[in-house]
């Protein structure tokens, strides 16, 4: 239900920019406005999201701690894993988002009905496909910046070199293209497949997937199969940039659909579950040092609360605590 | 605790990074170019300029593999017109400047073919 | 013999219990039931209601006595207004609270590494729906997308069905923590668990076994509610066994002002065995101690818990229980102050305690940076709580030689070591204990490494859920950690789990009893009390702490007795 829903919304956003661009010829709407507004929700609503987050305090200094705690001089400890300085904090955190650290950790547990034994094997399936999926699409993301950019900086060529270092076809095939396929089709899969997960997932997680999907396939078409003038592509681009857009004529239809479905997703981004991109910098377990005795951590709501204090404590039991020959602080 | 000096530290550069373009472009002052290939004063290419803008490194690639694997020299145009497979030959007989033809809109869009790592690229005479 | 009852071990065959189903329900799960029927039939995982007595004396909202097998739950009228404020008023109180509705992804990394799924297979016991329980009326009702679309995107109506799930799986969760060690954004669960409790309990909803104690805590100042004289009455009889054992007579220091250390532990230790070997074990420490290098040690009746149920129930249960340390700290002029062998104890004292109670500290004049003055280590890693970990002490002591140990006397035990959820996951204290163990015992083997350390399972029991009632989640949740004992028994003979957590030694007694049952739940001080040689103990021990005769010491004076 959720996976056809969110198919069929994907499929409609391509059949709106198919008919308004192809039929009704809005090639303004399609490559100037929306685009802006897009870019604008995506840019205010980022900021606001992370200004809402923000806003709160963390109270309490919560690491999830997966290494030894530095305590004794000959114990050694995990700075990594359980950073006890900003130094930790950051290889830490630039594990966790550049590399996934903590999805690398995964198994996948199984009952082993003769035993009965509960077994454990490493699962790196997921790590493989979400490392694939998110530095194909990074990568992916910053080749496009030679539509945005004039003149192309060297880096970005370089990239583009690397990238396209098997030299297959013409124009080549870039490595990054198989692999954003190859991610989102098997993170989708996965989903489907697993029905674990199909119980757990919403049309919040099939309808990124399948946008994301939709964004690569009709980039692969684009650049390999339904080819149009990109000469006029990034002049329309550097249009956009400039804040002077244009519209050129015979622009195909394809390119369309792939810069809405962009569109979409930049628009989409900051109400979603995407926002991870920004809120993984922030979890509290990750992104604290786990200095909790050495440094005291401020809670600036820190609850006035009733304490039973001792005075009343030996109000309450002065006769026992005397009787038992315990000392007491009023005879 | 809020660390907000850390949190809006990572928000400025996380604008700066998806508005690169924007402020780099201002910076170079070049949004506004358009490459501008010089074509031959008259005559007609083997195929449409549509077809060509968006398929030429196809028909090379194709005349490629015809010549080297097939031996196969003769390439029948859509008007029926036969022309030989070469860049150098055919191409660049009438397109006889690299920089001003080929690099330009391959500059503007970061295109960098393989071309040339075989070819020597025929002087501006066009003739060898 | 009368048919076992759902809060015994009995009545629940391992088959049945093995045969886990981990396909879903084809029903969607929003759309299950919670009622009366519900609960009648699930009896055995879940836990009987807070007393009103208890809320009453806290002067928490909402007291009286209901049961969740009643059709009316006795909420205010205006419930749904409360919970509305209480997930408002918490979403601006803590950060982890909005990140962790925001950025799950639903990869599901965290679904089979919970404890209760995994023995039980039932889908909401997978963290992410764990978390989706609370998410969904969050969803619902404080994010855009879920106002405008609602369900369409995973967003439902709080209705009071909503109310009698929460109960049944925020009390099915031990706040143990391992699925944040695998989620890719460090989503906590225990987190997701506080805020879904502190939420039921705005309502008048709690479980009895654990607000109890927080009643008995913050009035007596243990869990069990010992009164001063109980307690000193409970030592004086473990210095009876220690004397039979030893021939030593060691001394009970309570509420003494000026001693060096103040010494606090889970009251558990006081009343159940293995934990009061443990107890045993620590006085013979500190006698030795005393005797050896003059260090002096006090234990105290306002303060006779570090444990603290109140991490389970809000952070202000918590802080009101917490004080008490600090505040008898300060009272009797310690220096400063070592915690004993629990687990979910540590989790306070290292994460929340100084945040929460800090101010209390001044005014402690004698308060110093922890320093054992007979190795002359420096605690440097407790410089503001002043507090440490007997392991931490205990292990620096084995190192530095400054105490006398015959580990031959444990030699018929096999032991392995069972890491505790919080020391492991909210603290990172696994070399200490395991260099005590092995300095005190010959043979240590460490279980399976998916199932130590920080990927350690939970004994099924944390958290206040530790009792008969709810026997059935105990069993489930035991069998990972009970299943990985198993293997290490069969692999390599262990016969001893030793642990360094007063609900451990409780619980992963059941566990061990059920799924491993040829070996049986040590604290690491009772290992060390019976390998410690102390000065002047007789010259050779014939019993170990438990009065069993010692294997390979036995000799003719056992018969004295």
């Amino acid at each position: 239900m959720n996976v056809l829903s969110s198919l069929v919304v994907v499929l409609a956003l391509i059949l709106v920019v198919y008919l308004g661009v192809d039929k009704a010829g809005l090639t303004a709407l399609f490559g100037t406005v929306l685009p802006y507004v897009a870019i604008v929700l995506f840019l205010g609503g980022f900021i606001y999201r992370i200004l809402y987050w923000a806003k709160s305090p963390v109270p309490f200094r919560i690491p999830t701690t997966c290494g030894q705690q530095k305590t004794l001089p000959w114990i050694k400890p995990n700075n990594f894993d359980n950073p006890h300085n900003g130094f930790g904090v950051f290889v830490r955190m630039v594990l966790e988002v550049l590399f996934f650290r903590s999805l690398f950790r995964n198994t996948r547990t199984q009952i082993v009905k003769d035993g009965p034994k509960v077994g454990y094997a490493s699962n790196y399936w997921l790590w493989f496909l979400a490392i694939a999926f998110h530095w194909a699409f990074l990568i992916v993301f910053v080749r496009h910046l030679r539509f945005f950019t004039e003149p192309i900086p060297e880096w970005i060529l370089g990239l583009q070199a690397v990238d396209g270092f098997i030299e297959y076809g013409v124009p080549v095939f870039y490595i990054t293209s198989v692999l954003l396929v190859v991610g989102v089709a098997g993170l989708l899969v996965r989903r489907l497949f697993s029905s674990q997960l199909r119980y757990i997932s919403l049309l919040n997680d099939y309808f990124p997937l399948f946008l994301i999907l939709g964004i690569a396939l009709t980039g692969v078409l684009l650049r390999h199969y339904v080819k149009t003038d990109i000469v006029s592509v990034k002049e329309m681009t550097m249009g956009l940039i400039s804040f002077s857009p244009v519209n050129p004529e015979g622009v195909h239809v394809m390119f369309y659909i792939h810069f809405f479905l962009v569109t979409c997703l930049f628009a989409y981004f900051p109400f979603s579950k995407l926002m991870h991109l920004g809120g993984v910098f922030l979890s509290p377990t990750r992104n604290l040092a786990n200095n909790n005795r050495e440094v005291r951590h401020i809670n600036p709501w820190n609850p006035k609360v009733k304490l039973h204090s001792y005075a009343e404590y030996e109000d309450d039991f002065r006769d026992k605590m005397v009787a038992a020959g315990i000392p007491v602080d009023k005879e | 605790m809020y660390d907000g000096g850390k949190i809006i530290t990572g928000l400025i550069i996380f604008l700066a990074l998806v508005t690169f373009p924007l402020w780099y472009t201002a910076a170079s002052g070049d949004a506004s170019y358009t490459p501008d290939p010089e074509t031959p004063a008259q005559g007609n290419c083997i195929e449409s300029k549509e077809y060509m803008n968006a398929w030429h490194m196809d028909m090379l690639d194709d005349w490629r593999d015809a010549v080297v694997r097939d031996a196969n020299r003769v390439y029948v145009a859509t008007d029926g017109k036969e022309h030989e497979m070469s860049l150098t030959m055919t191409c660049m007989n009438c397109h006889d400047d690299k920089e001003k033809f080929c690099d330009r809109c391959h500059t503007y869009l970061g295109v960098t073919p393989y071309c040339w790592d075989c070819h020597v690229v025929p002087n501006q005479q066009g003739r060898r | 013999m009368a048919d076992p009852k759902p809060d015994t071990m009995d009545y629940y065959k391992h088959d049945e219990v093995l045969d886990i189903d981990y396909t879903p329900p084809s029903e969607n799960w929003m759309d299950i039931k919670y009622d009366p029927a519900f609960y009648e039939r699930r009896a055995g995982s879940w836990i009987y209601t807070t007393k009103k007595q208890h809320i009453e004396y806290l002067g928490m909202p909402n007291p009286h006595d209901w049961s969740p097998t009643d059709e009316d739950w006795g909420l205010p009228d205006n419930w749904k207004e409360i919970i509305f404020n209480g997930i408002r008023e918490r979403l601006d109180k803590y950060r982890s609270f909005k990140i962790f509705m925001d950025c799950c992804v639903r990869c599901g990394a965290c679904a089979d590494k919970c404890h209760f799924y995994i023995g039980g297979g039932d889908p909401k016991n997978m963290p992410v729906l764990r978390a989706e329980l609370l998410r969904s009326i969050y969803r619902n009702d404080f994010t855009m997308a879920g106002k405008i679309l609602g369900r369409l995107v995973g967003g439902r109506k709080l209705t009071i069905n909503v109310i009698k799930e929460w109960f049944y799986y925020f009390y099915q969760c031990t706040e143990c923590r391992r699925c944040s060690v695998f989620c890719p954004y460090g989503i906590d669960t225990a987190e997701v668990t506080m805020m879904g409790r502190e939420l039921l309990h705005l309502l008048g909803l709690g479980v009895n076994w654990i607000m109890q104690p927080v009643a008995s805590c913050y009035r007596t100042g243990n869990h069990l509610g010992i009164l001063p004289h109980g307690l000193k009455d409970t030592l004086e009889f473990f210095a009876e066994d220690i004397e039979d054992v030893t021939g030593i007579e060691v001394d009970i220091p309570i509420n003494q002002k000026g001693a060096d250390i103040l010494f606090a532990t889970p009251s558990g230790d006081f009343l159940a065995e293995p934990g009061t070997f443990t107890c045993m074990g620590y006085m013979m420490l500190f006698h030795e101690l005393k005797e050896r290098y003059g260090l002096t040690y006090t234990w105290s009746t306002y303060c006779s818990e570090a444990g603290n149920f109140g991490l389970f129930t809000s952070k202000e249960a918590m802080k009101r229980l917490n004080a008490k340390i600090y505040t008898e700290a300060k009272r009797l002029g310690v220096k400063w102050i070592i915690g004993g062998e629990c687990g979910h104890m540590w989790r306070v004292l290292h994460q929340y305690m100084d945040t929460l109670n800090g101010e209390i500290k001044e005014g402690w004049k004698e308060a110093e940076e922890p320093k054992s003055p007979i190795t002359g280590t420096v605690f440097e890693n407790a410089k503001s709580t002043k507090m440490i970990h007997i392991t931490e002490f205990t292990s620096d002591l084995i190192k530095h030689g400054k105490l006398k140990l015959d580990p031959s006397r444990n030699d018929h035990l096999n032991v392995t070591f069972h890491d505790s959820c919080n020391p492991a996951r909210a603290m990172g204290i696994f070399e200490e204990p395991r260099y005590v163990i092995k300095n005190v015992c010959k043979n240590f083997h460490d279980m399976p490494p998916n199932t130590i350390r920080e990927q350690t399972f939970c004994c099924g029991g944390g958290a206040g859920l530790g009792t008969d009632e709810n026997m059935e989640m105990r069993l489930r949740g035991g069998l990972p950690r009970g299943n990985a004992v198993k293997y290490v028994h069969d692999k390599h003979g262990v016969n001893k789990l030793a642990c360094m957590c007063a609900i451990d030694r409780a619980t992963l007694t059941t566990v061990c009893e059920y799924w491993a049952p040829e070996v049986d739940v040590t604290g690491i001080h009772e290992l060390v009390g019976n390998a410690m040689v102390m000065k002047g103990e007789k010259e050779q021990r014939t019993k170990d702490l438990r009065l069993d005769p010692l294997p390979g010491f036995e000799d003719a004076e056992d018969d004295d007795v």
